[in-house]
């Protein structure tokens, strides 16, 4: 008992020993085995393989990088995946707004909490389960091809657009939660001033409704755009033959793994660099 | 807001279409489970529940929810001990690198799976082969655990401000010391937020597939990994079918209760 109220005390005379005690653990975990076997990744990036063996060379040069830059067919996969990220981005966005509009200012203020709720619940079905309902809507004689019959034509089958559609579909919560979240907190005094001064709604929503809307948007794409360029399951299930970025770093693992490093580089860069664009928009303080 | 009558009405037709939009896939899954088909032609020929049976009496799906249960256990411990203490520290002491703290916690799940998936992967194999450990449950719970920490620090952080300490302060101005403090006073203020952000850390490790596939041994299937090995066999298709469908009727329960338990979780986000 003695010791038990000593040791508290020591505790609570020395904030740095309690600090030290907490941090211990978890960074050991986080920086050792995580961002210690990252750096490994990113380092033997710059390593190459024999040709012949696929065993690593150790040796260091910018290989890798630079056939990243000249290979057309990289260079092809890079831009298609960029594209589909923002793609994907730009449906979400397309399809969000409304949505979140509704539950946040036209929805009965009873219903609000609820709705937000109906939102939330597919977020966390599984995501192979999304997956795999669209696998089921764009199958061959599936829901989509049934559904387009009467206007002559069918589905879009497997290939880069079901891509496309899945990844929006898988994506969308995240885009609509922070544009409700913004909306619901508009306060209503700036609406009510904007329509004392002859605003009509569409003026309002262009001149004050969507200048404060718009970080919470850069933060809802912030997770579309970086959660889409780095997926590769959704396309190999439904795609197609369609090569994104993802996909090509999972088709090096096995016989070039620092070209898999060098390639696994470029989603990270663009994502960061994306980071940094959207820091500016103020996006980063409503995450 | 004035809002003219049609773009009210615009409005409404649009958000109705985006509900369609999220609950038909799901809708269909389960519509699909009960074809009597192999195939997903639409529509179905009938409706049966014949492949429900068969799928409970499949040992494949039943082993890879079991080997799913035990490797989200195990990770959701380690992330609500880890999370929870990089949550005290930030949220309770000021130093050098806190920021940096923040920012380590999310990047496991801010960077693509795969990038992640590798790294530990090559690591793994490197380090722990050689000292005898091959890759198989153990390593698919340290994999899960360094990207579920965050959900759990989220949780708790965000309570923790909510808090002040002035409560563990006065407890101790009353004679309590240090642990008796955090027992009587601190810990009852962040048990819903614990378990709140235990049960999101579960769900996700459930549900992951990425990083699984690269820590797993050969031999260990968790649940995602055995729907994608099956999904396009068109033998497994009936039973790939209801395992789908299970796993939607059971996605409501953690986004239920963690509602219930924690408004700070009410965004239900992953970062």
């Amino acid at each position: 008992m003695a010791l038990i109220t000593r040791t508290a005390g020591a505790l609570h005379r020395r904030p740095r020993l309690r600090l030290t005690l907490l941090l211990t653990a978890p960074l050991l975990w986080l920086a050792a085995l995580y961002l210690g076997s990252l750096s490994v990744l990113f380092v033997s990036a710059f390593w190459t393989t024999n040709s012949f063996t696929s065993e690593v060379v150790k040796v260091w040069s910018t290989d890798n990088f630079h056939e990243l830059f000249t290979v057309p067919v990289f260079r092809q996969v890079i831009l298609r995946s960029v594209g589909v990220a923002l793609a994907v981005t730009a449906l979400c966005a397309v399809i969000a707004f409304p949505l979140a509009f509704y539950t946040a200012r036209i929805a009965k203020r009873k219903w609000r909490p609820l709705l937000v709720v109906a939102i939330l619940t597919p977020l966390w079905a599984s995501y192979l389960v999304k997956v795999y309902a669209w696998r089921l809507i764009l199958s061959e004689g599936g829901l989509a091809d049934w559904m387009l019959k009467p206007f002559g034509t069918g589905g879009p089958g497997y290939g880069l657009t079901a891509a496309v559609l899945t990844l929006t579909y898988l994506w969308l919560p995240y885009m609509i939660l922070p544009i409700h979240t913004a909306l619901e907190q508009l306060p209503a005094n700036l609406l009510d001033a904007s329509a004392d001064l002859g605003a009509k709604g569409w003026r309002t929503f262009r001149s004050v409704v969507l200048p404060m809307v718009l970080p919470s948007v850069a933060a809802g794409s912030v997770f579309t755009f970086s959660l889409s360029l780095g997926d590769y399951i959704t396309v190999q299930i439904v795609g197609g033959k369609t090569q994104l970025i993802g996909n090509l770093v999972y088709s090096n693992i096995e016989l070039n793994l620092p070209m898999a490093a060098a390639l696994g580089t470029v989603p990270v860069v663009v994502i960061v660099l994306y980071l940094l664009a959207m820091r500016r928009t103020g996006a980063l303080s409503s995450l | 807001m004035q809002l003219s009558r049609s773009a009210r009405i615009a409005l409404r037709v649009a958000a109705g279409f985006g509900f369609v939009v999220i609950y038909g896939p799901l809708l269909l899954v389960l519509v699909n489970s009960l074809n009597p088909d192999r195939s997903a032609s639409w529509p179905p020929s009938g409706l049966t529940l014949h492949w429900w049976s068969v799928a409970w009496d499949n040992s494949g799906a039943r082993q890879a929810l079991w080997t799913s249960v035990k490797a989200g256990l195990g990770a959701t411990a380690i992330a609500l001990a880890l999370g929870t203490l990089i949550a005290f520290a930030v949220a309770r002491h000021r130093f050098f690198g806190r920021d940096a703290i923040s920012f380590v916690v999310v990047l496991p799940i801010a960077l693509p799976g795969i990038v992640t998936g590798i790294a530990l992967n090559s690591a793994f194999s490197t380090v722990l082969e050689p000292l005898g450990v091959g890759l198989g449950l153990f390593t698919v719970v340290v994999g899960h655990a360094t990207f579920c920490i965050v959900v759990v620090f989220n949780n708790v952080v965000a309570r923790l401000r909510r808090t002040s300490g002035s409560y563990e302060e006065a407890a101790m101005d009353l004679g309590a010391n240090t642990f008796r403090a955090f027992a009587d006073v601190t810990f009852p203020l962040v048990r819903s937020a614990l378990f709140a952000g235990g049960l999101l850390a579960f769900a996700l490790s459930f549900d992951e597939i990425v990083v699984t596939t690269f820590t797993a041994g050969p031999g260990v299937e968790t649940l995602p990994i055995w729907i994608f090995n099956n999904m396009t066999r068109p033998q497994q298709a009936p039973v790939v079918n209801v395992v789908a469908a299970v796993l939607v009727l059971l996605s409501v329960i953690p986004i239920y209760v963690a509602q219930r338990l924690s408004a700070d979780t009410a965004t239900g986000s992953r970062v």
